[in-house]
């Protein structure tokens, strides 16, 4: 593989200021908790049922969160109220939860068994959720050894093809992705319903109707594992599931993804901050204990970098990705995540009608597997800059995968022709494996066989991008993650420490906050 | 005279055709997928189909396996159809396209104050591509966008911005003109949201005050019309198509009007 000569002194202090900026958001981080890890912490041992609101499911973990929170009794977390209710009661989680919800029993009105037994029946209870999801990691582990699986972190069997569906009704979805799986796809991501990151419930059962995707819920979730676990053996290739783990139920969406075998989850609390106008304490706090589910589970994340070049210029604004990118990388690190499951993301948006816009896009792309040689590089394709000229977009398309090939990415979002108009059609799915398949296949040795030359276009270029990262950071550190923020440092958006969506679900933790899953992770 | 100008003098738009390299060939392409393994019968149940559609001389230019049980076509043939194009008539946005300059000239001489433009992608919409382009000062395709305007008070409300919390604010703030984007279409979404907003203006009384603008992939002029909006507008809209527009009509419901291109001269 080609290789920019990169400085890599200059890429060390980028990684050292991002640890850095990174320092006081995990003392803030750790001294909190929010109403979405405590209904995690109780869906992983064991509450998953839902009650009927207003004729709709609404999950049992909500109605008892809610009405904890309501009372301000969450500063030492639900599991010694919870807890000491199984203690009291002799009901399983389970029981208890559906009898919580339903307010046939009031957790604050119970005797209170000795903290020690609590504590003591806690950290069981947890020590068994955390067994059952190693093993529902290593059933999914040994059907990937069973079947053939490309997925090299390192992408060096050259760029998973990864696709989406997004039809609204997780049968339809199976339809399309088991069509996609045909045709080649490695990976399929149901694209959730608009707005559900905003959503402070993570909706119940199989769901049928959806706007612009299809509801991320447990049981989409099962269902869509089983129908790819099928295919998968059908053809004799292990299948990824992806979903999104973003918005106000992070930790649950973790939770849920590991407990249903999912192999990749978007996961990444800048994009919620600055493009869903998510809280920032909110959704930090959540992404760590997300990451720490994750962590355990071996799920790789996949980051939201991608967006920025959306809504800035990308061809000036390469800088704030890469940024981005090495505060992710250390917010991964501090939960527990290993490079290998780092999937983070970028996009090729330049002006298509940009000179020389093909080495500025290698330049970034290449800089990115270089940078982060372990990680398994997610790569977005153009939609910017894509209009109903399904044509000229399939040839953006078929560029796009021929930088991707050549500059060893992980992860390819394939680009679909039909991009600005609507969500896939299986046609257009099947008509951008095709080109994938083409050109992945074409050019898979073009990388290990050419050089940059040493003070070229590319490769000044991406010293270029680099000298701006190292001063972006610098900027961020001397200004703090917030204040950078509020001052647009990423993607030209602002937000506030205490705008945003989900701040309400923000608890400060008391003396005696226990859950052990902060140990058990 | 030479010979191709010749040729094209030979068309007849009263009976309009679609070109392939000859006058009035019809030829046309189409692709699909049916639901089936590809077959000599799906082969001619996509003949039946481009039949159908009225199609002569049906050329199946590829069959190809998309999935099992499914088979894409790509078709060609020559239309039957014509269409009287001397008919035809289009609503169109009614503005003349002016320079960022002229309109800031514009709104300083003939309005004397800035003009207050909200932008918003309601509901449930997060795409926010669309109004950033044309909201953002750095605009779309080297055309700057409304904040950039002198004389606009511009500004982006961003995504997922409820009706009744736009109009109320629109109200608070007297603006003079609101623009929505809608990207999202599915369940036409968006033709719900945009009714039900001028449903909500109107209770208001807010219509005539404001000029309420449309624009997203799938919205058009007609289609805004039919939401009860002043204008919409399509894909490849710039901002100053927009801006335009806004102080045109800002300025009609006045009395005021603008010059034609034509007598600018």
């Amino acid at each position: 593989m080609a290789h920019l000569k990169l400085d890599l002194a200059k890429i060390e202090r980028c990684r050292k200021l991002a640890e850095e900026i990174a320092q006081p958001v995990e003392t803030m981080i750790a001294a909190h908790t929010t109403i979405a890890i405590e209904r995690a912490t109780l869906r992983m041992i064991g509450v998953n049922g839902a009650v009927v609101r207003n004729g709709q499911y609404y999950p049992e973990v909500n109605a008892i969160i809610e009405d904890l929170h309501k009372e301000g009794r969450l500063g030492r977390g639900v599991l010694p109220l919870f807890v000491n209710g199984m203690i009291q009661t002799g009901k399983s989680a389970s029981e208890l939860g559906t009898a919580v919800a339903e307010k046939q029993i009031r957790l604050t009105e119970l005797n209170q068994a000795p903290a020690a037994e609590v504590a003591k029946r806690a950290h069981d209870l947890c020590a068994a959720a955390r067994a059952s999801l190693v093993s529902k990691r290593d059933y999914r582990d040994g059907n990937r050894a069973e079947l053939k699986d490309p997925f090299d972190p390192r992408g060096t069997n050259g760029p998973l093809i990864y696709v989406i569906v997004a039809t609204g009704n997780i049968y339809d979805d199976v339809v399309q992705a088991r069509a996609a799986a045909q045709a080649g796809a490695d990976a399929i991501a149901v694209i959730r319903s608009t707005a559900q990151s905003l959503l402070d419930f993570v909706p119940h059962g199989a769901t049928t109707e959806g706007f612009g995707g299809t509801y991320a819920t447990q049981e989409n979730f099962r269902i869509m594992r089983e129908a790819l676990d099928d295919e998968g053996k059908k053809i004799g290739r292990y299948i990824r599931l992806t979903n999104y783990c973003s918005g106000l139920c992070m930790p649950e969406i973790a939770a849920l993804g590991a407990m249903e075998r999912l192999d990749f989850l978007l996961n990444d609390a800048m994009y919620g901050i600055l493009f869903r106008d998510i809280n920032m304490k909110r959704t930090l706090i959540d992404q760590h204990f997300s990451r720490r589910i994750i962590a355990l589970s071996k799920i790789v994340i996949h980051t939201g970098e991608d967006n920025y070049l959306t809504t800035a210029d990308a061809v000036e604004n390469g800088h704030q990705v890469l940024a981005s990118q090495f505060i992710n990388e250390r917010f991964a690190l501090n939960a527990h995540m290993t490079p290998s499951l780092m999937g983070l993301g970028h996009a090729q948006e330049m002006d298509p009608e940009h000179p020389d816009v093909f080495l500025l896009e290698i330049a970034r792309a290449q800089m990115t597997r270089d940078i982060f040689p372990e990680a398994p590089i997610k790569f977005m394709p153009p939609t910017r800059h894509k209009c109903g000229d399904i044509f000229y977009s399939h040839l953006m398309d078929a560029m796009f995968n021929f930088v991707g090939v050549l500059t060893g990415q992980t992860i390819q979002l394939l680009g679909m022709a039909t991009e600005a108009m609507h969500t896939p059609l299986l046609q257009d799915r099947w008509m951008s494996i095709k080109n994938a398949k083409y050109i992945f296949n074409g050019a898979r040795s073009l990388g290990r066989d050419i050089t940059f030359n040493s003070g070229g276009i590319i490769e000044s270029w991406a010293a270029k991008v680099l000298d701006e990262t190292l001063a972006h950071l610098e900027m961020i550190r001397a200004k703090g993650l917030s204040k950078a923020i509020e001052e647009k440092a990423f993607a030209e958006v602002s937000r506030r420490e205490t705008g945003g969506k989900g701040y309400d679900g923000v608890i400060v933790r008391e003396d005696g906050y226990l859950n052990p899953f902060f140990e058990l992770l | 005279m030479s010979n191709d100008q010749s040729r094209m003098s030979e068309l007849n738009l009263a009976k309009l055709k679609p070109y392939g390299d000859i006058l009035n060939d019809g030829t046309i392409q189409v692709s699909f997928t049916l639901p089936v393994e590809p077959s000599p019968e799906a082969r001619e149940a996509a003949v039946q189909f481009a039949e159908k559609m009225g199609l002569d001389q049906v050329k199946i230019a590829t069959m190809e396996k998309a999935a099992q049980g499914f088979a894409f076509f790509v078709v060609y043939g020559n239309l039957r159809h014509t269409v009287d194009f001397t008919a035809i008539k289009v609503l169109k946005v009614d503005a003349i396209k002016r320079s960022r300059e002229e309109i800031d000239e514009i709104i300083k001489t003939k309005i004397g104050r800035k003009l207050i433009v909200l932008g918003a992608c309601t509901g449930y919409d997060a795409h926010t591509v669309g109004i950033d382009a044309i909201m953002n000062m750095k605009g779309f395709a080297g055309d700057y966008g409304l904040e950039r305007y002198q004389w606009l008070d511009a500004r982006n409300l961003g995504a997922q911005v409820l009706n009744e919390e736009l109009l109320k604010l629109a109200q608070r703030e007297n603006a003079d003109a609101i623009l929505v984007s809608k990207v999202v279409t599915q369940h036409n979404i968006h033709v719900r949201d945009l009714q039900d907003l001028m449903k909500r203006a109107e209770q208001l009384g807010l219509k005539e005050k404001i000029v309420f603008v449309a624009g997203g992939p799938r919205v058009t002029h007609p289609l805004a019309l039919e939401c009860g909006f002043d204008a919409g507008f399509g894909v490849g809209t710039k901002p100053s198509d927009v801006a335009s527009y806004i102080v045109e009509e800002h300025l009609r419901r006045r009395g005021i009007f603008l010059e034609k291109a034509g007598e600018k001269a």
